[in-house]
């Protein structure tokens, strides 16, 4: 019977995948297939903005260009003073002999509006390995930590949001260092802290940054805020809720993160941030 | 005989607009309402032309299905395969139900199809929370009068056989 075959095959390939990453190379195969269709099923909302944005008034148009200048005067102001404090703590590294360095490259990516599964949180961008871009890379967006990509087609890739029940971080508390795991919830406003002792020193309005542990996602991106604990006596654990920093919801462009602790880059690769005409377009204030 | 695979891109038309309108962002609440858009689609095609739309296709419509939503490959593929199958099964006594008892009949297989979807994700342990999981069988029951309606007129249009 053919339908017994058809049920066997995909018992098999739900176990292989579930199990092991062989069935990647397939999924990235097929989604050369799809990612044409998920293309169309994104263009009327790409229409929408496109229109939405053509018909801006002259007034709107500078008041928002009035805006951006302000903020970039705050911004860069606040560059500078970075830039004299990243020299100061590289000099003090290396008084200590510690050469750890937070430079990282970075490439910014747009998400399809389309709906995926119910019930999981993933979303679709529109780069991917033709890009360079790797599994299990960190995506991050202007406020902290998205989430990761699972799986890389050549010009689309899937992320993982924070917010997906399988999802979890190595995080700290930025005020402490304390370190425990942030886990999705599956609800998309809120993050747990696991494993944490009733009588743990944290405060509601707590920054939560990822650790860097796992070497998975690079340290010292802002991934919530603390904003419930219930410490119930009679439980092991205190309960720790926490507010993702990052957009989770609203975001239309992302970055994504190559770590300097990643795997290199494949060398015939060319990020347009390496093309200086092309970064100032973007503005991005990422440096090698 | 020499008409005998007419109409072959009137059914890979169809399937392609089921499978957008299964990708085209909703709003929020009405995200949980989203008809299995796929596998009705494949239910009236498997009702009127078995001999032409069959597991086969069907396992492979779950399987793109499955890369678009970022699901265990297999997953769709194996609820949409067992949909083909028993509409076959089937296919002459439903083609002259009523249609009030057909769409009857088709939230009952769409229930059984997201059964198996919650099975697999069950077992991965991520089980569907609440109960609006189930929604899609209501929609896709209120919705299937017209879309029989609107494939058979097209069926005839352009005598897909």
């Amino acid at each position: 019977m053919r339908i017994v075959a058809f049920i066997l095959a995909s018992l098999i390939m739900m176990t292989v995948d579930h199990r092991q990453g062989h069935l990647e190379r397939v999924r990235s195969v097929l989604t050369v297939f799809v990612y044409p269709l998920q293309y169309v099923a994104n263009l009327p909302v790409t229409v929408i903005n496109w229109v939405s944005e053509s018909l801006t008034t002259r007034a709107g148009l500078v008041k928002e260009n009035t805006r951006l200048r302000e903020e970039q005067l705050i911004l860069s102001s606040k560059v500078q003073k970075f830039e004299i404090l990243e020299a100061e703590n590289e000099r003090l590294r290396e008084m200590l002999k510690s050469s750890e360095k937070l430079d990282e490259r970075v490439l910014i990516a747009e998400l399809l509006a389309i709906d995926l599964q119910p019930f999981r949180h993933q979303i679709v961008i529109n780069k991917g390995r033709r890009e360079g871009v790797y599994e299990g890379q960190p995506i991050v967006d202007a406020n902290g930590v998205m989430g990761q990509v699972v799986h890389v087609g050549p010009f689309s890739s899937t992320v993982l949001l924070l917010t997906d029940p399988i999802h979890a971080i190595p995080v700290r508390i930025n005020r402490n260092g304390l370190r425990s795991v942030a886990v999705g919830t599956g609800q998309s406003h809120v993050l747990q802290l696991e494993h944490l002792p009733n009588n743990v020193d944290i405060k509601e309005g707590d920054l939560v940054v990822s650790s860097g542990l796992g070497s998975r996602f690079p340290p010292g991106y802002p991934v919530g805020i603390v904003y419930n604990i219930s410490r119930v006596p009679g439980e092991p654990f205190a309960k720790v809720s926490i507010l993702p920093s990052a957009q989770l919801e609203k975001s239309r462009e992302v970055l994504l993160v190559w770590p300097k602790l990643s795997p290199e880059l494949p060398s015939n690769f060319e990020s347009p941030l390496d093309d200086p005409n092309l970064l100032d377009d973007l503005d991005v204030s990422a440096r090698q | 005989m020499l008409n005998k695979n007419t109409g072959g891109w009137i059914l890979f038309i169809s399937l392609l607009i089921a499978f957008l309108l299964t990708a085209l962002p909703l709003p929020h609440w009405a995200d949980d309402w989203r008809p299995a858009w796929v596998a009705m689609v494949l239910i009236y095609w498997c009702m009127a032309l078995p001999e032409r739309i069959g597991i086969g296709i069907a396992w492979c419509m779950g399987l793109l299905l499955d890369v678009q939503q970022g699901a265990l490959l297999g997953q769709n593929a194996l609820g949409l395969a067992l949909i083909a199958y028993f509409v076959i099964q089937i296919h002459k006594r439903f083609r002259l139900f009523p249609l009030v008892q057909q769409s009857c009949l088709v939230g009952f297989i769409i229930i059984f199809y997201l059964l198996i979807s919650s099975w697999v994700t069950g077992i991965m342990g991520i089980p569907p929370k609440t109960w609006t999981y189930w929604m899609p069988a209501i929609s896709s029951m209120v919705l299937w009068p017209w879309l029989f309606v609107i494939l058979r007129d097209i069926r005839r249009q352009y005598n897909v056989t």
